[in-house]
């Protein structure tokens, strides 16, 4: 594999449940050291993606590269470099951190530092305590430091911040941070716009299991043509108009206010958000759109 | 191999203290046919005849609640709660990790054999194994074909709050029918019939002759057979029907 291979490459993917079509035609990429995030609504396909990425599920068909592995094979190899963080946290019962740390880092050839790890996870003040004792957020934070005691290249964080409190949100994205810092690849699936926003170099929208949109989250909403007025008009009530171009409507606002003798107040001319975009883009009817 | 057979006893370790760990169902799982033996021979006190068919009895039971019951809730209970998910998106061998959660309920179940054979000597008048190495050889046959029918029946439990349910309707009955708590041969014959079919029957007979009668493994061979051929089945339907993951597709 040449430094310029993509870690993940996805092309035309498929995948049904009897008659259910859970994921009909994905295509993307991510380059190594990237953050991606697939984001979409619950049964939009994202898990049912990243277990075929990860070797748990087969794919119907397509192509599916990772690490230059299909995942499929389950190649030893490729599982060394793969760290996984699932949805559910499953470890024993009655075992402390540290015991399952030093237990998975036997299981690698090259694992980390069992008490670096135990660092980097913010786990010291609980590293013997036994597991059924932790919190949700310091079980994620297992989940997260034994999906990283083997090393890996590539991690694979499915919807890590579910369920969590505002402050253990923002602890755990301290958490991805550094691990990008640290130059992983990281692949997450999430359903919070704001997560995707705050950590993800590049997203796909996806829903019914189709890319809906796809590039840096900044992006998503400036790509698109149209603008956003708002404007309080002259009787106090605000208004909201959404157009292609905005000269016209500007000219007419203004020119308004001044034959007025008016101040043209709250005004603003912004382009779509990530957040706009995305409820567009997922409501299964327009007018089931939350936009006000 | 030389690691995975590493990985397997660190497995095993890792198994064996987990269960330390969780003391009371430690001391259930040791206690039960302790308490079994003791009521039984209470009971029974003076009456070597049904002593006689009373401890090898509970020792079958004993290697069936320690292999076959406690592999059906455990493998359901690492299912359910993801551990198996997790461990099949690690290096670590599927077959490493299955030997080492199977080593840990034939550890327990050895020391139930230790338990049972010592208690026979001195308390209940059986006197020393007239066999050790038939007693070797039911206690391994059913050890083994007893934790691969418990893997095997772990595919068909929906989920671990149903898991005790679910073992129980199998246990009970099969210790009752195959002769735990009386001799087989009192039994009206419809039940001769079932039991001469359950494996359990077959590892109390082989137990009955190494402990009590000293029948040889000439005589016991049959049983050996009818155990094995559970055993063939057992595995054959463990491998198959396995997952490691709750969700099925």
């Amino acid at each position: 594999m040449s430094a310029s291979a993509p870690a993940i490459l996805v092309r035309d993917l498929h995948k049904s449940y009897g008659e259910h079509e859970a994921v009909r035609g994905l295509d993307f990429e991510v380059a190594p050291g990237e953050v991606f995030g697939l984001l979409g609504p619950n049964g939009a396909g994202k898990t049912t993606t990243v277990e075929i990425l990860e070797g748990y599920r087969n794919r119907g068909s397509g192509i599916v590269s990772v690490l230059g592995h299909d995942p499929q094979q389950r190649a030893r190899a490729l599982r060394e470099r793969v760290g996984i963080v699932l949805q559910s946290t499953g470890m024993y019962r009655h075992i402390t951190p540290r015991e399952a740390l030093r237990h998975f880092a036997a299981i690698y050839p090259r694992p980390r530092d069992v008490e670096e790890v135990i660092a980097i996870t913010g786990l010291q003040e609980k590293a013997d305590a036994l597991a059924k004792t932790l919190s949700g957020g310091q079980q994620r934070r297992l989940d997260l430091a034994l999906a990283l005691i083997g090393d890996p290249k590539l991690i694979f964080l499915d919807e890590p911040t579910t369920g969590f409190d505002p402050a253990a949100r923002r602890n755990a994205w301290e958490v991805v941070r550094s691990l990008q810092e640290l130059g992983k690849t990281i692949l997450l699936t999430t359903h919070y716009l704001d997560e995707a926003q705050a950590l993800c170099d590049r997203v796909a929208i996806v829903k019914d299991g189709l890319i809906l949109a796809e590039g840096p989250p900044g992006e998503l909403g400036a790509a698109s043509t149209r603008y956003r007025v708002v404007w309080r008009d002259e009787d106090g009530a605000l208004q909201t108009r959404e157009v292609e171009d905005p000269t016209a409507l500007l000219h007419q606002l203004t020119s308004g206010a001044l034959a007025r003798g008016e101040a043209l107040r709250d005004l603003s001319v912004t382009r779509p958000s990530l957040e706009d975009v995305y409820l567009e883009l997922t409501a299964s009817e327009p007018e089931e759109s939350l936009r006000g | 191999m030389a690691e995975a057979a590493v990985l397997a006893y660190r497995q095993w370790r890792l198994e064996r203290r987990m269960f330390w760990r969780n003391p009371t169902a430690a001391f259930f799982s040791f206690t039960l046919p302790l308490l079994f033996l003791f009521l039984f021979g209470a009971i029974f006190s003076g009456d070597q005849k049904t002593l006689n068919v009373i401890v090898p009895g509970i020792l079958g039971m004993s290697v069936m609640s320690t292999t076959f019951n406690a592999l059906a809730m455990n493998i359901t209970f690492l299912r359910e709660e993801g551990v198996l998910k997790r461990i099949h998106g690690t290096p670590m061998p599927g077959s490493s990790y299955l030997a080492g959660v199977a080593a840990n309920a034939v550890s327990n179940a050895a020391v139930q054999v230790v338990i049972v054979v010592l208690a026979g000597r001195l308390f209940f008048g059986i006197g020393w194994p007239k066999d050790w190495l038939e007693l070797a050889v039911f206690c391994i046959a059913g050890v083994a074909t007893l934790a691969a029918l418990g893997v095997a029946f772990s595919h068909v439990i929906p989920n671990f709050d149903a898991a005790p349910a679910y073992t129980n309707i199998v246990f009970l009955p099969v210790i009752f029918i195959s002769g735990v708590f009386y001799d087989v041969d009192t039994a009206p014959q419809f039940l001769r019939d079932i039991a001469q079919i359950l494996p359990l029957t077959h590892i109390i007979d082989g137990l009955s002759a190494a402990l009590v009668t000293g029948a040889s493994l000439a005589d016991t061979v049959g049983d050996l057979a009818v155990i094995l051929a559970w055993g063939v089945f057992g595995v054959f339907f463990a491998v198959r029907g396995f997952s490691w993951d709750s969700r099925r597709e």
